[in-house]
């Protein structure tokens, strides 16, 4: 069964107070998102990427078109707060700036009770409920020592992203929504996030959309790509047809343009 | 045999603070031939742009040179640039023997300054004819790819790319030997990326530049145009090759860990899988003992902790700091 449906979705944002500009920033966008199924929508900067995440966590409202989420219209079959507070429950957002998506106030670990508290089975006490929170930090290799009481400015980058990450251990969503979850963290500490999530879709059965506009990581990770250019799908597929046998002019022209490892670009 | 253009010799440069030293270039020791494009890896804080900074001799308080000599040819002989004023080095060679396309590039025009006007400054305080160094700045601007009327805009009416390329043009102008580069793709889309790759090349092949250091920390962007790499960790070189057996055979744990977190799409990458270095980066106030990589290293030794592994050559061409490959020869 398909997790997420997304149907003819169309965003369109009205510009100016008298003469009206139209963007449309979403054009008629449709995709599938199965069961354990790793995805990415890879685009550069303004080709509709995050509107359209964000439209999927139910953040911003389409002009038109359907999101089916375990066969729940979510625009529309949504109507209280306790049927959101399950969607909540059950789509989980990892953004690409770890540094924004804390409170400097207030230690680490709130964001973590934040998520106990959304839980439907919640720990009886206290010390059960921090149980919880140790071994979530434990899956995601931090030793809970390093990080509980501190703030966020004591933290690094990537210790932070494996925090968010730590979240998903606790809900146990079925769907993450990722936007340029790497770009913002040290090279070498990139392989660790993308292996957690992973790991996460091996043992929960998560489904993950990646949003990025690195070619290389969805290659990589992703089952199926699709490829955005001003706002519209132009290109999807398994990443091995989408990177080594492209159709669309543009993904010839991206794939042609980003610098390779193992071979050099022929026309310098 | 290709001729040296700069050498370095136990460089180092310290960001002297009230109490404590930032040890961000601390003993390194390379050349740089004529006609040849080196590439200088890292991470971020690994000391690569305090690198750039000594070579052109770019000591502005706090960073001091504590040690070490930087010699550089100019017309057959070598100058010890070392040994000048930061002042000295900038009137005598700047612009004509060495020159740098910073960081962000793309901001370092004021954007309201035509871009002529940087020319007209440049001829004024080398004594050449403006009008002169203007038509060469028109043919340069049309060689990078630019109109070459465009000199008189504003900086703000081109875009970030394009922006850049202008930079380029005016930072070549007087033919200097040696270009640096640092980090000047990372601001830019992949396209316009291989435009600027396209443009230093054809400086190079053209004879406007001898040499381009090339400091990044986006290994596959260098690759494309390096002939040998420099790979940097905290503040020491680890390896120096040349680029072809590096990507061979990455001998040090840092540079090995390093190139198999890089992710491109290609089948290779997928084949060999993504792994990452445990911990992160040291502080250079107070970097470890002996080899600066053994907290994070797989293989550390008891000698890792305690001893310095020196950069020694190990096979002809092939530099590595790394008491795994010293043990093998001894």
């Amino acid at each position: 069964m398909s997790r997420l449906v997304v149907k003819n979705l169309t965003k369109i944002f009205s510009l100016g107070f008298f003469s009206k500009r139209r963007i449309e920033a979403v054009k008629n966008v449709s995709f599938e998102v199965k069961e354990k199924e790793i995805v990415s929508l890879v685009g550069e900067s303004g080709s509709g990427k995050t509107t359209t995440a964000k439209m999927i966590l139910r953040l911003l409202p389409p002009t038109s078109g359907e999101i089916y989420f375990e066969g729940k219209d979510i625009w529309k079959d949504i109507k209280d707060r306790e049927s959101l507070v399950e969607f909540r429950r059950k789509v989980h957002a990892v953004f690409q700036d770890p540094f924004a998506s804390y409170n400097p106030f207030y230690p680490v670990e709130r964001t973590l009770w934040q998520a106990i508290s959304l839980l439907e089975n919640k720990p009886s006490n206290k010390k059960e409920a921090l149980e919880l929170i140790k071994e979530s930090l434990f899956r995601v290799g931090i030793d809970p020592k390093d990080v509980l009481g501190k703030y966020p400015h004591q933290i690094s980058g990537g210790q932070k992203q494996r925090i968010m990450i730590a979240r998903c251990w606790i809900l146990r969503p079925l769907l993450i929504v990722a936007d340029e979850p790497t770009s913002m963290i040290d090279a070498s500490s990139r392989g660790g996030i993308i292996k957690l999530l992973e790991e996460l879709r091996e043992e929960q059965g998560t489904s993950i959309i990646f949003i990025t506009h690195d070619l290389g990581l969805a290659y990589y990770v992703s089952d199926n790509i699709f490829v955005m250019k001003n706002g519209e799908i132009v290109e999807r597929g398994h990443p091995d047809k989408v990177v080594l046998e492209p159709t669309h002019e543009y993904t010839k022209l991206l794939v042609g343009s980003i610098p390779k490892l193992y071979r050099k670009l022929e026309d310098l | 045999m290709k001729e040296i253009l700069l050498k370095a010799e136990n460089v180092r440069a310290y960001y002297k603070l009230e109490k404590v030293s930032v040890k961000a270039v601390d003993g390194l020791s390379f050349e740089i031939l004529e006609d040849e494009v080196i590439g200088v890896v890292g991470e971020s804080g690994c000391g690569k742009t305090t690198l750039s900074n000594v070579i052109f001799m770019n000591m502005v308080k706090p960073l001091t040179l504590v040690d070490g000599k930087i010699f550089l040819r100019v017309n057959g002989e070598f100058v010890e640039l070392s040994s000048m004023t930061r002042d000295e080095v900038k009137r005598k060679f700047w612009g004509k023997e060495i020159t740098i396309i910073p960081q962000a590039a793309m901001n370092a025009l004021m954007p309201t300054i035509r871009m002529e006007k940087y020319v007209r400054h440049l001829a004024e305080s080398h004594g050449i004819d403006e009008e002169e160094l203007l038509e060469k700045a028109r043919r340069r601007f049309e060689e990078v790819g630019l109109d070459p009327l465009w000199i008189k805009r504003y900086p703000f009416e081109l875009s970030g790319g394009m922006r850049q390329r202008a930079v380029i043009a005016i930072a070549t102008i007087l033919n200097p030997s040696l270009l640096i580069a640092d980090e000047p793709t990372s601001a830019l889309d992949v396209v316009n990326q291989k435009v600027l790759l396209k443009v230093l090349m054809q400086m190079k092949r053209q004879g406007i530049v001898k040499s381009i250091i090339f400091i990044t920390h986006d290994i596959a962007t260098v690759r494309q145009i390096a002939d040998r790499m420099i790979i940097m960790y905290a503040g020491k070189i680890v390896e120096f090759a040349p680029v072809e057996s590096l990507l061979e055979k990455p001998l040090h744990p840092y540079t090995q860990g390093l190139f198999n977190s890089v992710l491109t799409p290609e089948p290779e990458v997928k084949k060999r899988g993504i792994t990452s270095i445990p911990g992160a980066p040291p502080n250079l106030i107070n970097p470890p003992s002996g080899c600066r990589f053994h907290p994070r290293c797989p293989h550390a030794m008891d000698v890792c902790k305690e001893k310095e592994p020196p950069l020694t050559e190990i096979e002809p061409g092939r530099r590595v700091a790394c008491w795994l490959y010293m043990e093998e020869r001894a």
